[in-house]
């Protein structure tokens, strides 16, 4: 046993081919598995049979992916670094604007005023000219640029003066809050120039597809899978490397760790710009699906809800926290329909019922009840081969 | 008074540790007051002095966690101490041991020792990190040394109260400072562990220079070093445990009350 022990570590190239965190594989297998099946599913199979998949589910399916990849960067911070971000959902919707400005510009002289340069909202509110900052966004390659950037770089400066000032904690919880919530009443402002309240809307086409047509929706179905497993491979990249460790130990005991010689400012900043990062993808990926982006995804409620499925599937687990997006996600597809006033109580209810009962979430508890069952068998004489036995 | 300033600057230069009109005060409380002693380097230190003396202040000042109102902190001879930051100190070499035993409790006793690992501790350098096979070598010779072998696998969350101090002064000798400043490392040991522990500091303290605060007395004199006996905020009296036990001003501020 010890020699396994002293071989750990051969620097996480090696860790990653060698081993995902528990259940990872699956996970991985499921996402290849529903990449696959959801596509043919839904062009192969006559819409009588039971198995048939309709477009409309692929994009609420796509719309959950793009949650999974979200709160799988809410657990990368919270879970690993033990940093409480109550405004992700701010990465998530900048990621999403940028998109959804480029789409805004596809748009061209198709909008109802048919102004070839400028979208409806802005000649509607009787401007003649394109701000600078939509320069560039009718080229592909600079919006996706800037969903990776704008969030990244939001992330960088927030984090820099935050992680600086030592603010942890509460306090960091609540600042973060105050900046999804600046955020929405900046973007809910008509003379920003996105769209106001409406936001961003009426989208026709992605790199000249038809975002209605059901080969685009399955197409952009797939990106967000194939998204959400590239997300988990960096996430699993990060934490299983020493950096990974790091920031454990930041979580658990942050001035042991600055005595050891680390600037944990310079690691939480690091893992929270990744994070926001693959926030802002998740955003880019969500807006073509549900086709709307309007300030109301800053909104603090938004954020704190990305928490809440992360504790349900389990801080520190990754899969369980794109699980937990998926259940809660689903049980609000659900219960909305079905009894709309309840819904709130229902979430509230879950998260205090997480907190008290399932602290560690639904992929925690179950880890740790498997470990006591493997134990108890392994202790108890009467199940399973004697000890001496098994060491022959 | 040029002798006397001769003298001093000639200890600053050598000594491995000097400080010198050390004053910290918090909220009016003065915490440390003109503060000043020497460590040789190799020496082997004991700070004694009674609850409120200033121990874990002096600590503080010396790891950069707080930073003096007045005096001078100087490490090796040049480098002034008050300057820099806690991770900057702890790379120049100088590892600190808490009062709580402070260990990474969700992480292996293995994990615990390679994160301390004395090396570049740049983001970038720790992503890419792999450990070579004299690390590895170095951590089971440390292993070794604080005893935890067959420990090395198990969570440090569940190590003994005895084994988790003793992981930490493994975690310090990883960083192989050349200084050790060791917070109460018996506080809360059975009598066996604190006997262990006594002989594993003297051991370290062979290679290294290393400071002991400590209440217990027992301890300080398994030690066999010299003493300091810390009072609101200063030096009360130096010298070897039985001359500083029969020191009168020291008898008044431990029996005295």
């Amino acid at each position: 046993m010890a020699n396994t022990i002293f071989k750990t570590n051969k620097g996480p190239f090696v860790s990653l081919m060698t081993g995902l965190p528990g259940g990872g594989k699956t996970f991985l297998g499921i996402l290849l598995v529903a990449a696959l099946l959801v596509p043919l599913s839904n062009l192969l199979l006559p819409e009588t049979s039971p198995f048939h998949v309709p477009t409309y589910l692929v994009s609420l399916m796509g719309k959950y992916v793009c949650f999974a990849l979200l709160a799988l960067s809410v657990d990368l911070i919270w879970g690993f670094a033990g940093i409480l971000s109550l405004g992700h959902g701010a990465f998530f919707a900048l990621g999403g604007y940028a998109m959804g400005m480029y789409l805004m510009r596809q748009i061209g002289d198709r909008g109802v005023y048919g102004n070839p340069v400028l979208p409806d909202f802005m000649v509607f509110l009787n401007w003649t000219e394109l701000p600078w900052y939509w320069y560039g966004f009718d080229m592909f390659p600079f919006a996706m640029l800037m969903v990776l950037l704008v969030p990244g770089v939001l992330a960088f400066v927030f984090g820099w003066f935050a992680f600086r000032s030592r603010v942890t904690g509460v306090y960091l919880s609540i600042i973060t809050q105050a900046m999804t919530y600046a955020l929405l009443l900046a973007f809910f402002r008509n003379d920003m120039g996105f769209g106001g309240n409406n936001g961003l809307t009426d989208f026709k086409d992605l790199l000249g597809f038809d975002l209605q047509v059901t080969g685009t929706r399955l197409s952009l179905f797939v990106a967000s899978v194939i998204a959400l497993g590239l997300g988990y491979l960096v996430c699993c990249f990060i934490t299983q490397s020493k950096l990974g460790r790091v920031l454990v130990a930041i979580r658990d005991a942050e001035s042991r760790t600055r005595f050891s010689g680390y600037r944990v400012e310079y690691y939480k900043l690091f893992v929270f710009v990744v994070s926001a990062v693959l926030a802002g993808i998740a955003g880019a990926l969500y807006v073509p699906q549900v086709g709307i982006i309007n300030p109301s995804e800053f909104s603090p409620a938004n954020s704190i809800e990305v928490v809440i499925w992360v504790a349900v599937g389990g801080r520190g687990t990754l899969w369980g926290a794109v699980l937990g997006a998926f259940l809660v996600n689903w049980g609000k597809s659900y219960f909305t329909g079905s009894f709309p006033e309840a819904w709130l109580y229902m979430l509230g209810g879950l998260f205090v019922f997480t907190t008290l009962f399932l602290p560690k979430g639904i992929v925690g508890t179950s880890a740790t009840w498997i470990e006591k069952l493997k134990n108890r068998r392994r202790e108890s004489p009467d199940i399973g081969a004697p000890l001496s036995v098994k060491e022959e | 008074m040029t002798t006397h300033a001769n003298e001093s600057s000639q200890q600053e230069l050598t000594s491995i540790l000097y400080l010198d009109g050390v004053s910290v005060s918090f909220d009016g409380f003065k915490a440390l007051n003109n503060l000043s002693f020497v460590v040789e380097p190799g020496e082997m230190r004991a700070i004694i002095g009674p609850n409120g003396a200033g121990k874990t202040t002096m600590m503080d000042v010396i790891t950069g966690k707080t930073k003096p109102d007045t005096g001078e902190v100087f490490f090796k001879g040049g480098i002034d101490l008050t300057k820099h930051d806690e991770a900057f100190i702890a790379n120049l070499g100088i590892g600190r041991k808490f009062q709580k035993p402070t260990v990474f409790e969700s992480q292996t006793v293995f994990h615990n020792l390679e994160l301390s690992l004395k090396g570049e501790k740049g983001v970038m350098t720790t992503l890419f990190a792999a450990l070579n096979d004299a690390e590895v070598a170095r951590i089971i010779d440390v292993l070794g040394t604080i005893r935890l072998t067959e420990k090395a696998g198990d969570l440090a969350g569940n190590l003994s109260h005895g084994q988790k101090q003793w992981l930490e002064i493994g975690m310090l000798l990883m960083q192989d400072p050349d200084l050790l400043l060791v917070d109460e490392p018996v506080a809360g040991m059975t009598d066996a562990e604190t006997e262990q522990t006594a002989i594993l500091l003297r051991e370290i303290s062979a290679t290294h220079s290393v400071v002991v605060v400590e209440h217990d007395m027992e301890f300080v004199r398994a030690l066999k070093s010299k003493v300091t006996v810390l009072h609101e905020g200063s030096v009360l009296a130096e010298g070897s445990l039985d001359t500083v036990q029969n020191n009168q001003r020291v008898i008044e501020v431990y029996l005295g009350r």
